[in-house]
């Protein structure tokens, strides 16, 4: 039994036609070919499948998109404005942050919403923000780090200390 | 250090940081081919079963289905990574020897209809008794789970002897033997393996795959599916984290590839979670004897070590595995006499292999622990008594190994400074403790898995008249970096940016072999590959400017995207400039450089395990709260000192030494892959614990440079020894916050509250395996310790000219 679903994703409006049991995480990455969002665990463990509904962190291997219907999805691909990286997106490049990347999307949709919400998060509130994706890589400190540059840069009045000058991303 | 290089030593970002933080990175499972069907794997509900029969006539028959097949319909032909272990079948014919075992497989329109599929497939089995442990294995020599081995039940039993210890054991002040017991875990890749397989119209075959090895993956696969290795292309693509999980040939690869032969359409096969643990090669369960000599100053007079290796349903690398964990001890401290027996059992769980440190951080677990009780019995500093001891540089071990450059000793300093350890240790109020161990290990292995005279690394550097230049290797990047230190490399030879280079790896047909992501080996082995083809490309076109500028080649400088005269630098000509000169010159600019590691393995059997061209240190203080209510034991701060050589990007090196720092803590605190009544316990991230950023505390890093002669630039590993010392720094940080020696891992709060238990009622407070299991080792046959004697001048190294 298929159903017609009217998603706003990225901004954009996106009819789809799908089984009323897929996840989110699934008509995103197989219906509308979103492949950035991934999948790690499929039991809401790990985070990786994070994406924003109306600006919250919601895990999309348990999202049903029915429920998603008139409110704003916003995946990994939404978050550079017109080819313009996010400060997060930046800091994390610049700073090592994603090793094999595979969680990075999950936890930069969710460190955007952080900064939303709070926009200049000291340590403890970045680690507590983040507790709920796992990285495997990282050991998370360049995580952390990052996301405290970024908020910086949006907020602080410029590049972190030490972060900033040790980040060489500028190099043409 | 940054002035003499424009590239190597800076803290630049990865080549592919831009596509990873934009979610553009296309890992195996988000690749979609037109027409592609989607395949699932059924698998063995029984730990150990004959199967009796499978008919699946009715799972062929669902709409949807494009094809169902079993092991039949494959050659019957027994695989396995090592060719000592020829013991695997991609779909199991006769026998399952684990839960989770593929019996057969199934294509389809969609995930859904296949996996509905395999539920219609009808498997008779008729089970047999499951051997879940060393013990078991051992005491159930009826029963065999495989007919090859060392022995029933024993894949492989091993013994080396070097030198007298017997002897040196009677001349010591201390002699202590102490038992350990390291559980086993899994790596847990974020990212699921997954595999797309197109068998062309052509009888042409092409694998795209989630793993660390291309190279191995294409030479089975030949032997695997019976056909010309020529006719088969395997791609890795970007690995969504591997620590040693997708190394091996897997079933879903194999199942792919045949579905797609029969099929005629591209097929995809992705795991979930609970599949990614049985497919397991992760760390084996050690059940370790260790008895050393010591004299009253702390130094080591000989070492007697014996491991117990729980090696699950296959061999796996499990030949190597067994003998990595009696190799590196002799690498760190002066051990002039060493005698090590090892051997790994079959059982009927997911097969072991090699994670990150393979076969080396149990050992090194039981080894530091037991420095540390020496120490205290001897009433020594134990960061001092490490000081005093270590392995000399430029020597040979008793073990014939060649150490090279050491920056131990640096490391200790470092992070007894660093740390206030001497303020700190012994004076900490009860609760808080701090403990200290040390480690090393392998810059790539110095053998191949095949015994082979050929490169380990290859690489193929091009430019042309665009001014571009581009790197063509075989290494797969699994998050560690690896493209982006080919680039720097090739960047700080040509003097150019890395943005101006393109890095191609990780596909059989257009790139050179390089043996894959594993045993530290890729930044080593590919890296001085790559110095070398884009030294020789350099060269070339130094050739040509010089014609140009009128000058001798020798005067000239490549830097800044230019070419120009070293005391001269008017007389100059752009990167882009004088690759137009050279092309015009010498006609098309792609150059190879290979690497082989040079030819040091000991003259004895299983002396290929353990050779390295050289080998990274680590020092690491860890400061424990242990709360004696909960037995709760909580890292509070991390001080680690890695010597690895040189830092071709300190950032790269810093992310690595914390990555191998936290997944040490999930070792020592909370992981472990355990089973009930035959069944994986914990087969989900639900229930397999691992940090959080709440359970990670503030690690501190310290970069340490010894500038080895075999290394790029003198750089040696980061991505694996520093997690070594970090499990026995926590074991000793509890021992020394609440008096208890928790000798078994994961140091869970259960085994630190019976210790306090222990402690209570006057009993000696220490909770580890009680008992060892009956067992006859091999006589080894002695070999004369090597300890103390030098390094050979040269090292013979091939396609080093």
């Amino acid at each position: 039994m298929k159903t017609l679903l009217s998603l706003t994703v990225n901004g954009e409006a996106r009819d789809v036609v799908v089984a009323a049991h897929k996840t989110l995480l699934e008509v995103l990455r197989e219906d509308l070919a979103l492949t950035g969002t991934k999948h790690g665990c499929e039991l809401g463990e790990c985070g990786t499948c994070t994406v924003l509904v109306d600006g919250e962190p919601v895990l999309s291997c348990l999202a049903l998109p029915i429920e998603c219907q008139g409110r704003r999805i916003e995946t990994i691909e939404g978050m550079a404005d017109s080819g313009r990286l996010h400060p997060l997106q930046q800091a994390f490049a610049e700073l090592g942050a994603a090793q094999c990347g595979y969680c990075t999307p999950g936890i930069l949709v969710t460190a955007k919403a952080l900064l939303e919400e709070t926009p200049v998060p000291t340590r403890d509130e970045v680690r507590r923000a983040l507790a709920g994706n796992l990285c495997r890589c990282t050991g998370y400190t360049k995580i952390l780090d990052a996301v405290e540059l970024a908020a910086l840069r949006m907020h602080g009045g410029g590049a972190g200390v030490g972060a900033g000058e040790r980040a060489e991303g500028a190099r043409p | 250090m940054s002035k003499r290089f424009s590239v190597v030593g800076h803290s630049l970002p990865k080549i592919d940081a831009w596509a990873k933080v934009t979610g553009e990175t296309k890992y195996a499972d988000d690749l979609v081919l037109p027409r592609m069907a989607y395949g699932k794997l059924l698998r063995s509900p029984h730990p150990h079963a004959r199967i009796v029969r499978i008919d699946t006539a009715r799972a062929a028959a669902l709409p949807g289905v494009y094809a169902v097949i079993t092991g039949r319909d494959l050659p019957r032909v027994k695989f396995g990574i090592l060719p000592v272990s020829q013991d695997e079948e991609a779909l199991c014919v006769d026998k399952v020897r684990m839960v989770g075992d593929p019996v057969a497989a199934v294509a389809a329109i969609d995930e859904e209809t296949a996996e509905r599929a395999t539920e219609l497939i009808e498997v008779e089995y008729a089970p047999l008794p499951a051997l879940m442990s060393i013990e078991d294995a051992l005491a159930r020599p009826d029963v065999r789970i495989h007919e090859y081995g060392d022995g029933p039940n024993v894949h492989k039993a091993v013994a080396l002897q070097f030198g007298d210890v017997d002897a040196a054991f009677a001349g010591s002040d201390l002699v202590r033997e102490d038992v350990f017991f390291f559980e086993g875990n899994t790596h847990l890749p974020l990212e699921q393996h997954a595999a797309v397989a197109h068998w062309g119209p052509d009888g042409k075959l092409t694998l795209w795959s989630s793993t660390q090895t291309p190279h191995y993956v294409h030479r089975l696969l030949g032997k695997i599916l019976d056909m010309p290795q020529a006719h088969i292309r395997v791609i890795a693509a970007p690995v969504g984290g591997g620590f040693g999980g997708k190394l091996d040939p897997f079933a879903h690869e194999i199942a792919a590839c045949k579905l797609s032969q029969v099929t005629g359409r591209p097929v995809k096969i992705a795991l979930t979670r609970e599949e990614v643990f049985y497919v397991h090669r992760g760390r084996h369960p050690v059940l370790m004897w260790v008895k050393t000599g010591f004299r009253k100053d702390g130094a080591i007079t000989g070492m007697h070590f014996r491991t117990w290796l729980d090696g699950g349903a296959y061999g796996s690398y499990g030949v190597a595995s067994t003998f990595y964990t009696g190799a590196l001890q002799t690498v760190t401290y002066k051990i002039p006499v060493y005698k090590f027996e090892g051997a790994r059992v079959f059982t009927n769980k997911p097969p072991c292999g090699p994670k990150r440190g393979h076969g080396t951080p149990q050992p090194r677990f039981a080894l530091e622990c037991q420095l540390d009780k020496a120490a205290e019995q001897l009433g020594l500093d134990p960061a001092d008594m490490r000081r005093r001891n270590l392995a000399e540089p430029f020597t040979k071990t008793a073990n014939h190994l060649t150490v090279t450059t050491i920056g131990l000793g640096e490391c200790i300093d470092r992070v007894v400074e660093a740390s206030g350890w001497s303020r700190k240790w012994k004076a900490l109020p009860p609760g808080k403790g701090i403990g200290i161990a040390c480690s090393s290990y392998l810059t790539g292995a110095g053998t191949a898995i095949y015994w082979n005279d050929m490169p380990h690394s290859g690489v193929v550097v091009r430019a042309d008249r665009s001014g571009g230049v581009s790197i063509l290797c075989g290494a797969t990047d699994i998050g560690q970096g690896s493209d982006s230190v080919l680039a720097y490399l090739v960047a700080e030879v040509l003097g150019i940016e890395p943005k101006d280079i393109r890095v191609h790896v990780a596909d059989t047909d257009l790139t050179p072999v390089d043996l894959g992501s594993y045993s530290s080996r890729v930044t080593l082995m590919a890296g001085n590959a790559v110095i070398q083809a884009a030294e020789r490309l350099r060269a070339k076109i130094f050739e040509a400017v010089a014609r140009k500028l009128e000058v001798a080649p020798e005067r000239l400088v490549a830097r800044d995207r230019r070419v120009f005269v070293a005391d001269d630098e008017d007389k100059s000509v752009t990167f882009q400039a004088a690759v137009v000169l050279g092309e015009s010159l010498h006609g098309v600019l792609a150059y190879p450089g290979s690497y082989a590691p040079p030819k040091r393995a000991g003259k004895y059997k299983g002396g290929g395990v353990g050779p390295s061209p050289c080998y990274s240190y680590s020092a690491c203080v860890v400061e424990v709260d242990v709360d004696e209510q909960t037995g709760e034991v909580k890292p509070t701060e991390i001080w680690i000192a890695h010597d690895v050589g040189r830092a071709l990007n300190p950032l790269l090196v810093e992310g690595q030494v914390e990555g191998s720092v936290y997944m040490g803590l999930g070792e020592v605190l909370m992981e472990e892959q355990v089973f009930r009544k035959g069944v994986h316990k914990i087969p989900s991230m639900l229930e397999y614990k691992s940090p959080t950023t709440l359970e990670t505390p503030e690690i501190h890093t310290i970069l340490v440079e010894s500038d080895d002669p075999d290394g790029p630039f003198g750089a040696k590993e980061a991505g694996q020894g520093p997690l070594l010392p970090v499990i026995p720094a926590v074991a000793n940080a509890v021992w020394s916050a609440v008096g208890v020696r928790v000798d078994e891992i994961p140091i869970t709060p259960d085994k630190v509250l019976k210790g306090l238990e222990l402690r209570r009622h006057g009993k000696t407070p220490r909770v580890g395996p009680e008992r060892l299991p009956l067992f006859t080792f091999p006589e080894p046959r002695p070999v004369e310790s090597a300890f103390g004697q030098p390094a050979e001048d040269i090292a013979v190294r091939p396609f080093a000219s």
